[in-house]
């Protein structure tokens, strides 16, 4: 196991007391084949330590967004928030109470949409809302579908099922199922990464919009610097991996309302996209190195 | 130049160029009906001048068999002069009650042991050794077993129609895309509202083609159970045999295949129901 004593908070933030989420110390650990069999067959293999060390408080109301090279474990760390992985060591405190297992108070956005073929529109936004409330009137459940759906712009579309909608659509759709269980932070990993580009903006666009309505926390991964700048509070760079950390927090200073045509006026928009840049070159480059190496 | 133009414009509108006989469709039908002709001309000439062995039927009789079979579908002249009907009703009703009790076994059972990782583990040894065994190697055990033809012919349906949903229900459900799964835990489902609601309609077009293939096997195995028991289409097979009826043989061929076909479609037209875009 691979355990270098870096100094606790190491370019990371310090603990806030008025953080809706912590982050703190937060390793993955993914243990090797070292049981009987594997060593009798010689086949052991060693720990693979994904995450190191990762420290983040995110404040409410904030959009933070998390680029790395791929493979430097943005995706774990999100999943360990969700719930869904469990953490090596370290603590994830939401409100204050460390999250063991996942829950209806972290909405969760998936790449490849994840809704269920067999179920409309509806139908997928009525089984998170039933989910999570089993004891909802019927009514107060059809107003939060109708809302959501109409949110995301998907009105009219509700008797359809996904095969039916365009990859956009659907992205729309997980949005809304994520939304609509009412959660204190959204989880969104890649959203968009599995759209063609104009798709991709459009669907930012709408992001972008219903933050502004909405106003919740969201912790995004991403690969797009354009998007990261465009969305986000917050940027956090990753190193790559194995043991990745976070190099680097960026503020984004922008106003909102942000608008992607004219963003890029704004002074600090290059000096911010010119040090991204820089930083994901340096870390893929390193990847690229590694495996050749 | 201009050649190439005309080219590229007939690739462009295929459509609007065809005449009907020129869609697809029109040339399969053709191409059927066409080797059909071919080969019943073939079979009526080989047999009217002998190039086969002696007592093949021509085509002629063979199809004026059939017609008569299939115009008096219901007589009934003791137990080895039944209508072609009837005992078309005796072999479905034995592979469906035999069928349906398969199913209603297999269906819980697959969904059980796909779920548990460690019941997968532990039935699967039984599953891979009686799933190859040939279904009328049951036969004397179930005669034994059961004392009564009838029964062992349901029994044989039963035990050989289990596996295939067995094995595609647990296949299902133990590989529901991890994705939903997922999905139903950040909701914080409750385990049977996650195999209620998620993991059994993830795996259906799965079950549903476990279903499908016992169906099929179910079919094969009816006609050569019922060549040993008495009744049924494999029964009046046998019995033609006996008397050396080979119109009468070809006649029961053709409706044992027709009837499968019709069963099998029924189970296609089922999938493309539960698949939802999904291509499995």
């Amino acid at each position: 196991m691979r355990t270098a004593p870096v100094s606790p908070y190491l370019s990371a933030d310090v603990p806030s007391p008025t953080a809706q989420l912590s982050i703190r110390q937060v390793s993955k650990v993914f243990p090797g084949k070292k049981g009987m069999v594997q060593k009798l067959r010689g086949k052991t293999s060693p720990d693979f330590v994904a995450i190191q060390d990762i420290n983040l408080e995110i404040e409410p109301n904030t959009f933070v967004s998390i680029i790395g090279p791929s493979g430097c474990g943005k995706s774990t760390l999100l999943n360990m928030i969700a719930g869904l992985s469990p953490i090596s060591s370290g603590e994830i405190l939401l409100n204050g109470h460390p999250i063991t297992k996942p829950g209806p108070d972290r909405g969760m956005v998936f790449q490849n949409y994840a809704l269920m073929p067999w179920m409309t529109v509806e139908e997928n936004l009525r089984f998170a809302v039933e989910t999570v409330d089993p004891k909802i009137s019927k009514k107060k459940r059809d107003r939060i579908i109708k809302e959501y759906i109409q949110l995301v712009g998907l009105t009219g579309a509700e008797g359809k099922h996904p095969h039916e909608l365009s990859g956009g659509m659907r992205q729309r759709v997980g949005i809304a199922r994520a939304l609509a269980i009412d959660p204190q932070i959204l989880l969104m990993d890649e959203p968009f990464g599995a759209l063609d580009a104009l798709t991709r903006g459009f669907l930012q666009d709408e992001v972008e919009r219903i933050w502004e309505q909405q106003r919740k926390t969201v912790i995004m991964i991403t690969h797009s610097i354009e998007e990261a700048l465009l969305l986000s509070d917050r940027i956090v760079m990753m190193t790559r991996g194995p043991a990745a950390r976070i190099d680097e927090i960026l503020d984004v200073p922008f106003p909102r309302p942000r608008n992607r045509e004219t963003i890029d006026q704004h002074p600090a928009y290059h000096e911010l996209k010119v040090e991204m840049e820089s930083h994901l070159f340096r870390e893929t480059r390193a990847v690229e190195a590694a495996r050749v190496g | 130049m201009t050649v190439n133009n005309i080219k590229f414009k007939r690739g462009v509108f295929p459509l609007s160029q065809q005449t009907w006989w020129q869609s697809e469709n029109a040339k399969s039908v053709g191409l059927f009906l066409l080797s059909l002709g071919l080969f019943l001309l073939v079979w009526e000439v080989g047999a009217r001048s002998g190039w086969f062995v002696r007592g093949v039927p021509t085509a002629t009789e063979t199809l004026g068999e059939l017609w008569w079979w299939l115009s008096n579908p219901f007589f009934r002249n003791g137990p080895n002069d039944l209508g072609i009907g009837w005992n078309l009703l005796i072999s479905l009703r034995r592979v469906v009650i035999g069928y349906v009790a398969a199913s209603l076994v297999a269906v819980p059972l697959g969904i059980l042991i796909g779920i548990s990782p460690v019941a997968f583990k532990a039935f699967n040894p039984y599953i891979q050794l009686l799933k190859p065994v040939s279904p009328l190697a049951w036969l004397p055990l179930g005669l034994y077993l059961l004392r009564d033809s009838e029964n062992t012919g349901i029994f044989i349906i039963f035990i050989s129609s289990i596996w295939p949903t067995l094995i595609n229900t647990s296949f299902g459900v133990a590989n529901v895309n991890q994705d939903y799964l997922d999905v139903a835990d950040t909701l914080g489902a409750s385990r049977l509202r996650t195999i209620f609601k998620v993991i059994i309609p993830a795996a259906l077009p799965n079950i549903i083609s476990g279903l499908r293939i016992s169906m099929g096997i179910a079919w094969l195995v009816i006609v050569a159970a019922e060549m040993l028991l008495g009744t049924g289409l494999g029964y009046f097979i046998w019995n033609e045999w006996n008397n050396l009826s080979i119109p009468n043989i070809l006649v029961a061929i053709f409706i044992i295949g027709l009837v499968g076909l019709v069963l099998d479609n029924l189970f296609a037209a089922l999938e493309k129901f539960v698949a939802f875009g999904r291509n499995s």
